[in-house]
């Protein structure tokens, strides 16, 4: 059976696709077989994100109307074997995903696959709600600010009380937190929120800080998962998660600021 | 709730057994004069015959058998079907009427009685017919089991309600909202909404581990955040409400 990952957060612009593509390359890396799902309908994004944009032919939409199938759907990454994608569709709007029709597609992808990440919406909508139904796991993705946190906090209780596994009694949904776009140093200064600060508001297992990075821009607009930039820090942030949740040790990084050598301060590199 | 299945673990089950509670009116009756209760009954459901329609209605014998003649019960049963009224239990028969009972496929149950004093005074409910069994027949009691224990964080948007007391071992966010009729007690950081006594009970208490709240109410009276700016707010506190004004105490 596949473990479904759910990468969510209420708030919009806060890095869910940057980490679903991100997490779902990490993990087909490591040698398992993941497929990633774009459920924002009418937004989506995902295919850039992993550069497949061009090869896009059938979507999720498409699979659920039962006007493709799941082969035809599925676009098969250039850079890793393992890592399998099914865009959203550009053209509907969320009301196309059906409780029904979702639940089928991740039956017959969890035969086949060992995770299946689910990129949600922003929102806590139709399209956010069917990414979270079916989830075993939740990566809820927050910036250090206090909206973002409270759109987490919002999205925690819907885990907790609207997924499949609440409305049947079982085992909860394990929730994970990912914090991105993290900056020590305005956290040093009062304008951003800690880890701490988070932690206490949320109380959540904390997966991996995400520091704020250039090359996760650069990733995004050369359609390459920030992952595979294995210099880039948000990069090392991504590894370590991945291998965090796959149950190794590792310790965090990117928490406290930088100790910049004398030639770092004069030279400012980053 | 507890779920209690023996289906093998790989199936998916078809079925659990859950156990859960719920409200329901109950049929007090004092008399053993058929005629009387059926001329009440209806006086009662004329007032409010949406609440009554099909409802389902639990029947307290214990008072009208203290009486020398006992009621015929099968007569009263066949009128409250008669009227859309659905028998689902009796308390207090004696042997014969337990008889009837089971010819009628209704169970027996021993009513409890210990939610007496923080409800509403009965006649503000519907109907006298409809009271509580209040503290006359506490005698039969098992303490009702209507606190609510929560040991998650209340997320912002979520809402809990407790007939009794609301105990939450964990936070409560900010834009949650926990109710009780009785006290709520929260060990960690409480920073969304809490409405203690919300049926007036003004002994009500909160109690949380430290305050910042957005709102906190006993019993109807209020304070916002605005209020609560000037206080120590890391330190575990008491609110309560005395002479009509909210009392916040640093514990």
């Amino acid at each position: 059976m596949a473990r479904i990952i759910v990468v969510t957060s209420g708030k919009g612009g806060v890095g869910k696709t940057t980490t679903s593509a991100a997490i779902a390359m990490g993990l087909a890396k490591k040698g398992h077989k993941t497929a990633v799902i774009d459920f924002d309908v009418g937004l989506r994004n995902l295919d850039l994100i992993m550069g497949c944009e061009r090869r896009v032919v059938y979507d999720f939409v498409n699979v659920i109307n039962g006007e493709a199938s799941l082969r035809q759907a599925l676009i098969k990454d250039k850079r890793c074997n393992q890592l399998f994608i099914l865009p959203a569709s550009q053209t509907r709007d969320k009301d196309a995903l059906t409780q029904e029709g979702v639940g089928k597609v991740l039956k017959e992808l969890s035969k086949e696959f060992k995770y299946i990440v689910c990129d949600s919406p922003a929102g806590i909508e139709r399209g956010a709600n069917l990414a979270m139904y079916f989830a075993d796991d939740a990566f809820v993705v927050t910036n250090p600010e206090v909206s973002s946190v409270r759109d987490s906090d919002r999205m925690l209780g819907i885990l907790a009380s609207k997924s499949r596994r609440a409305e049947n009694g079982e085992e909860a949904i394990k929730e994970y937190l990912l914090l991105s776009r993290y900056s020590p140093e305005r956290v040093k200064l009062g304008e951003m929120l800690s880890v701490e600060d988070v932690q206490d508001i949320l109380s959540l297992h904390l997966l991996g800080v995400i520091p704020e990075s250039k090359s996760v821009l650069n990733a995004s607009n050369s359609g390459t998962p920030v992952i595979l930039d294995e210099e880039s820090n948000a990069g090392k942030a991504y590894a370590d998660v991945v291998a965090r949740y796959l149950g190794e040790d590792v310790p965090h990084r990117f928490i406290d600021e930088e100790k910049k050598g004398i030639f770092g301060k004069l030279f400012g590199k980053k | 709730m507890s779920t209690d299945t023996e289906a093998p673990i790989y199936n998916k089950s078809a079925l659990e057994f859950k156990s859960s509670s719920f409200s329901s009116p109950v049929l007090v009756i004092h008399s053993t004069d058929l005629k009387q209760i059926k001329h009440q009954l209806k006086e009662k459901i004329a007032q409010a015959p949406e609440f009554f329609k099909n409802s389902p209605l639990l029947i307290d014998l214990k008072f009208c058998n203290e009486n020398e003649h006992p009621l015929e019960f099968e007569p009263l049963i066949e009128f409250l079907h008669k009227e859309k009224l659905f028998p689902i239990g009796v308390s207090g028969a004696n042997e014969e009427q337990k008889n009837t009972a089971f010819k009628f496929y209704i169970p027996l149950h021993t009513i409890r009685g210990a939610h007496a004093e923080s409800k509403l005074p009965p006649q503000s409910t519907t109907a006298n017919t409809t009271e509580n069994t209040n503290k006359k027949s506490s005698d039969e009691a098992i303490s009702t089991v209507e606190n609510m224990l929560i040991t998650q964080p209340v997320r912002s948007g979520q809402r809990l309600y407790a007939k009794g007391d609301l105990t939450i071992l964990s936070h409560v966010s900010a834009g949650a909202e926990v109710m009780a009729e009785g006290n709520i007690h929260i060990y960690g950081a409480l920073r969304g909404r809490a409405l203690a006594g919300v049926q007036g009970n003004t002994q009500s208490r909160i109690f949380c581990s430290a305050l910042h709240a957005e709102l906190i109410s006993i019993a109807g009276h209020y304070k916002t955040s605005e209020d609560l700016d000037t206080l120590d707010q890391q330190k575990p506190t008491q609110i309560l409400l005395q002479d009509q004004a909210l009392i916040i105490n640093n514990l």
